[in-house]
């Protein structure tokens, strides 16, 4: 069953090895394959093979009602499922012509800027983890663990959330669950500090990410990469400052962008330090976020039981922890369920520009290179 | 400067006339369909032209219209650099359907061309290496068309599952019927003439 | 009967462990101590495994450490979504245990396709593949809940004997055929 992969490596030379890197490898961040053509430690090439979670989503999505899609937007990125969710509703919202309450919005950016600290704490610990630091992965689950109660206390789920609605939020924010939060805050900045004292300036770090897998800008739009990821080579947008949506505009945040700190821009320190660097701006709008936090409904009281879109299409993107995740929905206009449901991530595209990149590469720096692209397996196949 | 749906659409039909239909109405995202054969100058033209200038290829996808026979393959674009979109489709026979690949003008297309030639059969003609790239290599038909029909399972896994009791009470079957079979082939054959029968056998 | 078993240890290893109960309970004792996995996560379970591996769950204590090669570990958690495709290496890296081996159904997924019944790539329960010990239901569950369910597989070990673990291949049991080699 592999031949059309052994074809695309072309002729084995007596010098050069084949090598199969996954499905199960514990470095391959969930079950993604890689075959690569060795001569000795650098790699000719290496063919991504990916597949091994396509769950089939979309089909789902044209099988379920517009509401029951929900719970399987989380599981199309688990790591940071509430970008999921709003990108999800946003289409359904755009489709019907729907305007959620303020608060509503607000509970939005909270609960996904939380989010995104999540996620990028696992991203940031599983760097360390893939080349050698064992350590700092278990300083990054700590603090995630705090998030995972706080976000429980939300929404009632640690992991797939399901808390964003169409036209709005499930739930108001609990008593006493700012202040809480607020005091997480403080204690996590600290810990970012932390972080950087124990990983991100040691110097034998440095040395193994500084200058690996560069990423000019031209290079990182013309294979759509986003988020993060483009950032760290050199561009400077993001969707939340560019492209607002919600309640985005309220927000003054700092956009990091990839200065080439230790090596050259868009190389795998660049990728990784941009993500410190935005957690640090979502802890600065969540505090914002709580200060102007206005009163009001959270979900859109006139939102029908039976959500049936006049017939059209919708494209919602948001700026996911992964990058601009986007949802094509199209409605018939004759039944509750979508007629298509589209979604483009970033980890798809991300994994695109793997082959290219890993030609003269050492097969010890793939393991560091995946892991600074931040793929996540679920994104990649949905 | 960034521009308006109307003023791409015009830029593009002037520059190619007939083959670009016309724009959808407001009320839905802008699109405007192309003709299968002109897309690959189209696009071209939009990545290249400096007032258009889109460098991003967000999204391909496709969508299945069993009706009308027509399976449409669309492209979302957007320009980092004029801070527009545009979305363009293009309209495939269902029974052959093929649409030339842009995977020259932008090379994100690679992957997600394939995604959708695995999932909908679109053929992407000039396309650098069209294989599957969700299912396996093997797989039959493409899932995502509206008259897909599963195959029941794929190297003899059925894809069919009973109620928990059933499932577990045919494995607890299957188990003791292979006991059974094994118990039966190790015994030593019946002699054949029994002197007496066994003193205490319940049967 | 001695036939059943696929490694017959010998008639000296019989007297040790099917006659003398107290070795029988010191050997479950180490084994059920030092329960090594396979660090095999597949979906969003893989995400709650790790988290139940991390500091506050902290599965070491009960001895479990993750390992990332099937020849080294004594448990399979299963823990996510199972495709198709994904299937035959499931079924290769469970045949790459060594004996005797456990098999922990993370997710509701794992246990009968879960919420992914309807798709068309979703094999509807990892008990079609490898023969399964403890289903621990959930979407994802929680660290605590596979901390349950892993010490259910404890004392599955305390109870059984050394032997009758080493028990005959699955597809025996199940009468299936795959094309998939015994070992690789």
């Amino acid at each position: 069953m592999d031949e059309l992969v052994i074809q695309k490596l072309g002729t084995v030379t007596d010098e050069e090895m084949v090598l199969n890197m996954g499905p199960q490898h514990p470095s391959t961040h969930g079950v993604i394959r890689f075959v690569v053509k060795a001569d000795g430690e650098i790699m000719k090439v290496a063919v991504p093979v990916v597949g091994y979670l396509h769950r089939a989503i979309e089909k789902i999505g044209e099988i379920v009602t517009y509401p029951q899609f929900m719970p399987y937007t989380d599981r199309a990125d688990y790591l940071a499922a509430m970008f999921a969710n709003e990108g999800y509703a946003l289409a359904v919202e755009k489709l019907m012509g729907l305007e959620v309450p303020v608060r509503g919005q607000y509970c939005r950016a909270i609960s996904c800027e939380l989010n995104r600290i999540a996620s990028h704490l696992i991203s940031v610990g599983t760097m360390g983890q893939d080349i050698g630091a064992l350590t700092p992965f278990v300083h990054a689950l700590r603090e995630r663990e705090k998030i995972n109660d706080l976000i429980e206390e939300l929404c009632g789920a640690r992991l797939t959330y399901n808390y964003h609605r169409v036209g709005g939020v499930a739930f108001d924010i609990p008593d006493g669950w700012i202040d809480e939060t607020r005091r997480f805050l403080d204690h996590f900045e600290k810990i970012l500090d932390e972080y950087d004292r124990l990983l991100t300036w040691n110097e034998i770090y440095v040395k193994r990410l500084a200058g690996l897998g560069v990423i000019p800008a031209e290079l990182a739009i013309d294979y759509g990469l986003v988020g993060p990821n483009l950032r760290a080579s050199g561009v400077d947008w993001d969707l939340r400052r560019d492209a607002p949506y919600g309640c985005y505009r309220d927000f003054q945040f700092q956009v990091p962008v990839g200065k080439g700190w230790v090596g050259k821009i868009g190389d795998c320190f660049d990728r990784y330090y941009v993500r410190i660097l935005e957690m640090r701006q979502s802890v600065a709008i969540l505090r914002q976020a709580f200060d102007k936090l206005p009163p009001g409904e959270v979900l859109h009281p006139k939102v029908p039981k039976k959500i049936k879109p006049a017939a059209g299409e919708a494209w919602a993107r948001v700026e996911s922890a992964r990058g601009e995740m986007g949802y094509y929905v199209v409605a018939d206009g004759a039944s509750e369920k979508a007629w298509r449901v589209r979604i483009r991530t970033g980890s798809f595209t991300a994994m695109g520009i793997i082959e290219p990149l890993s030609r003269g590469m050492m097969i010890a720096d793939l393991v560091a290179f995946i892991a600074s692209l931040d793929v996540v397996a679920p994104e990649i196949d949905r | 400067m960034a521009l308006t749906a109307e003023q791409i659409h015009a830029a593009v039909s002037a520059k190619f006339g007939e083959a670009v239909g016309a724009l959808a109405p407001p009320a839905k995202d802008p699109f405007f369909t192309v003709k299968a054969d002109a897309l690959l100058d189209v696009c071209r033209f939009l990545k290249t032209e400096p007032a258009l200038a889109f460098d991003f290829l967000e999204d391909v996808t496709a969508v299945d219209h069993p009706k009308e026979n027509l399976i449409r393959v669309v492209y979302h674009l957007w320009s980092y650099r004029l801070r527009h979109g545009i979305v363009v489709k293009v309209e495939c026979d269902r029974a052959s359907p093929k649409a030339p690949s842009v995977e020259p003008v932008w090379k994100t297309a690679d992957w997600m061309e394939r995604e959708v030639y695995d999932l909908f059969g679109v053929n992407f003609e000039g396309h650098p290496d069209l294989r599957r790239i969700m299912m396996p290599d093997d797989w039959v038909g493409h899932p995502l068309r509206k008259d897909y029909q599963e195959a029941g399972g794929y190297e003899n896994i059925s894809n069919v599952r009973d109620s928990s009791l059933v499932e577990y009470r045919r494995m607890d079957d299957a188990v003791r019927e292979a006991a059974e079979k094994k118990a039966a082939e190790a015994a030593p054959p019946a002699p054949a003439a029994a002197p007496l029968a066994p003193t205490g056998t319940v049967h | 009967m001695a036939s059943d078993y696929a490694h017959d240890p010998g008639a000296g290893a019989q007297v040790l462990t099917t006659r003398t109960t107290v070795v029988e309970d010191m050997l479950n004792l180490a084994r059920k101590s030092s329960v090594w996995f396979l660090l095999f996560g597949l979906a969003c379970c893989g995400i709650e495994l790790m988290q139940t591996g991390g500091p506050r769950a902290d599965l070491d204590r009960f001895g479990s450490v993750p390992r990332a090669t099937p020849r080294q570990s004594d448990l399979m958690i299963v823990a996510g979504t199972l495709t198709y495709k994904m299937a035959i290496r499931c079924r290769l890296l469970y045949q790459q245990m060594p004996e005797p081996k456990y098999v922990l159904s993370m997710v509701s997924c794992a246990t009968c396709g879960g919420l992914f019944q309807y798709s068309y790539s979703v094999v509807k329960g990892v008990d079609k593949i490898v023969p399964v010990d403890v289903y621990v239901p959930g979407c994802p569950p929680r660290p605590e809940a596979l901390t349950e369910g892993f010490m259910r597989i404890q004392d599955l070990m305390m109870r059984e004997r050394w032997k009758a673990k080493m028990r005959p291949h699955h597809e025996e049991k199940l009468g299936v055929q795959y094309d998939v080699p015994e070992t690789v």
